[in-house]
């Protein structure tokens, strides 16, 4: 559905996207990830057709963006950053003007306006000025405007910042339930959101493209080792030793935990689980075992070690 | 041309839900209103005489603060982004801001019919000045217009758009002033840049193409500036 090609984009002398190339296929949700400045909202810039890229082509179901612009235009919807809308509009004509700019049929306009009133929750607003509003009802204006048209496409930059945990949860459903008919981008540096609403990721950092897979895929390719905690009752230098000349997995660290005993950290080759091993290891060495458990690597892990 | 009806309507509606539309039509009123009613009454002149030399100058500085916020706002809000990812065109943009202030300022314009009407019943007017002054004002405030939202689209800070937009009306309304300190040829030049030169031609009565000519092209040339500076795409 989207196909950006060894884009481009210059800033003057400075390069934000270098050659950066992904496909997006249609009814994917896909998760752009990556530090502030990275590239990811030029990027969409470039999709959205509001910059021209300056080296390379994105094809928008097959058409060009600097060609055909308008029509590309027509089957995406655009949530920038920080949301912004006119905010001396009240919230029911800002739905109309948008209704009407997106070249919505005037007779569709009052039902399309009632459904995306029900489907971003806006019933208690609608005669509000849009500047009375909390931040979490101006992104569901917001999210409603890039609605209004039904467009395939939904690009949405950073969609969730700044709102708080329960706003949050609500975008974040919103987004899911969107995302099994639409094709969604959506940037964001929240990792949680990325594992929970998105079907791939994108890592880009310092405009060039680090990572694209599932966020399963990720986690395997990148950290290719297995990690497991282990809690174990006094008897440290004995478990130091014995872990050493075991010799089956590294010592990464090791540390007090509150409760009397001390967490270590292994890290082994994940070929086999050595959880069973280390069990049968306490128990011949009369340890007391508090806790034995394997650590994922998480998303978190694998953008700090392809961004830093 | 519907997207830019639209585009213009939001900026009308915006500008009468504020007080903006409200101080400017009041204000202008009052100053015309002022200098007409004092000829009319204390002078015993029916005559529009002042009116038509004063909107121009009234206008200079009004024009630049009612489109000062046109592009520049939209820049500093971000709302820029979103208008220019809509399925239009930057020129319907343009048109669109560029025809809600038109609508203003003849609005304006408009409403000192009361005292055409007023003159035209004491007396007898010359009403191919009267006509050609209306139609030098108007033509005159869409000029003054499109030379604002130029200058509002050069940078996100309105204050700097306003200086701008006074600077390069008030420079071009004072070029046919300069003439007698400058060779013949030149002075020629600058007389038919200037805008008040062409005004005070429309004043006499005489409609002249040349006249109406220049006044659009200033509209034009401004418009299209302000579309090469869309094309940048400024942050």
């Amino acid at each position: 559905m989207i196909e950006v090609q060894q884009l481009t984009k210059r800033y003057g002398a400075e390069i934000a996207v270098d050659k950066i190339s992904f496909n997006v296929k249609k009814g994917e949700v896909l998760g752009f990830l990556g530090p502030n400045g990275a590239g990811k909202t030029t990027t969409m810039k470039v999709v959205t057709c509001y910059l021209p890229p300056s080296g390379g082509q994105v094809l928008v179901d097959g058409m060009n963006v600097t060609q055909e612009a308008l029509a590309v235009r027509e089957r995406i919807g655009y949530l920038p950053e920080n949301t912004p809308l006119y905010r001396e509009m009240i919230t029911y004509d800002y739905l109309v003007f948008a209704a009407e700019m997106r070249g919505v049929p005037s007779e569709k306009q009052s039902r399309r306006i009632a459904e995306m009133t029900e489907v971003c929750g806006l019933g208690d607003v609608l005669a509000k000025r849009i500047d009375t509003l909390s931040k979490g009802y101006r992104q569901r204006v917001g999210l409603a405007q890039a609605l209004i048209h039904d467009p395939p496409i939904l690009i949405l930059d950073e969609p969730t910042s700044g709102l708080d945990p329960n706003q949050i949860v609500e975008i974040r459903h919103l987004i899911t339930a969107l995302g099994r008919e639409k094709t969604v981008i959506l940037s964001t540096h929240i990792l949680s959101e990325v594992e929970a609403s998105c079907d791939r990721v994108l890592i880009i950092n310092n405009g060039t493209l680090v990572a694209d897979g599932t966020p399963a895929e990720l986690q395997a390719h990148f950290m290719g080792r297995q990690h497991i905690q282990l809690g174990i009752q006094g008897k440290e230098d004995d478990v130091l030793s014995t872990l050493e000349s075991w010799g089956k997995a590294q010592l990464t660290g090791h540390q007090a935990d509150h409760n009397g005993a001390i967490l270590y950290d292994l890290s082994a080759d994940p070929s086999d689980d050595l959880r069973p091993e280390l069990f049968h290891l306490a128990v011949e060495k009369g340890w007391v075992l508090t806790e034995l458990h394997g650590v994922q690597a998480d998303l978190e892990d694998v953008f700090r070690s392809l961004t830093t | 041309m519907k997207e830019t009806w639209t585009l213009a309507r939001r900026e009308l509606n915006a500008a009468f839900d504020s007080p903006t539309a409200y101080v400017v039509l009041f204000v202008f009123l009052l100053i015309t209103g002022w200098f007409f009613g004092n000829g009319l009454f204390l002078e015993h002149v029916a005559s529009l005489r002042t009116v038509f030399s004063l909107a121009p100058i009234i206008f200079m500085f009004f024009v630049p603060a009612i489109t000062m916020a046109s592009f520049a706002e939209e820049r500093r809000g971000g709302t820029l982004e979103l208008l220019l990812t809509l399925p239009v065109r930057d020129w319907q943009v343009i048109l669109g801001k560029l025809l809600a202030v038109t609508i203003l300022l003849w609005t304006a314009i408009g409403l000192t019919a009361v005292y055409a009407l007023t003159i035209a019943g004491l007396g007898n007017p010359d009403n191919g000045a009267v006509t050609g002054g209306y139609l030098g004002l108007m033509l005159l405030s869409l000029a003054y217009g499109a030379i604002g939202m130029f200058s509002s689209s050069l940078t996100r800070n309105q204050i700097v758009a306003f200086v701008i937009g006074f600077a390069l009306i008030f420079t071009l309304f004072m070029l046919d002033k300069i003439t007698a300190f400058l060779p013949g040829a030149i002075g020629g030049l600058l007389e038919y840049l200037s805008i008040d030169f062409h005004y005070q031609n429309l004043l006499r009565g005489v409609i002249d193409s040349r006249d109406i000519l220049y006044y659009l092209s200033v509209t034009l040339v401004a418009c299209l500036l302000t579309a090469y500076n869309l094309a940048r795409r400024p942050e």
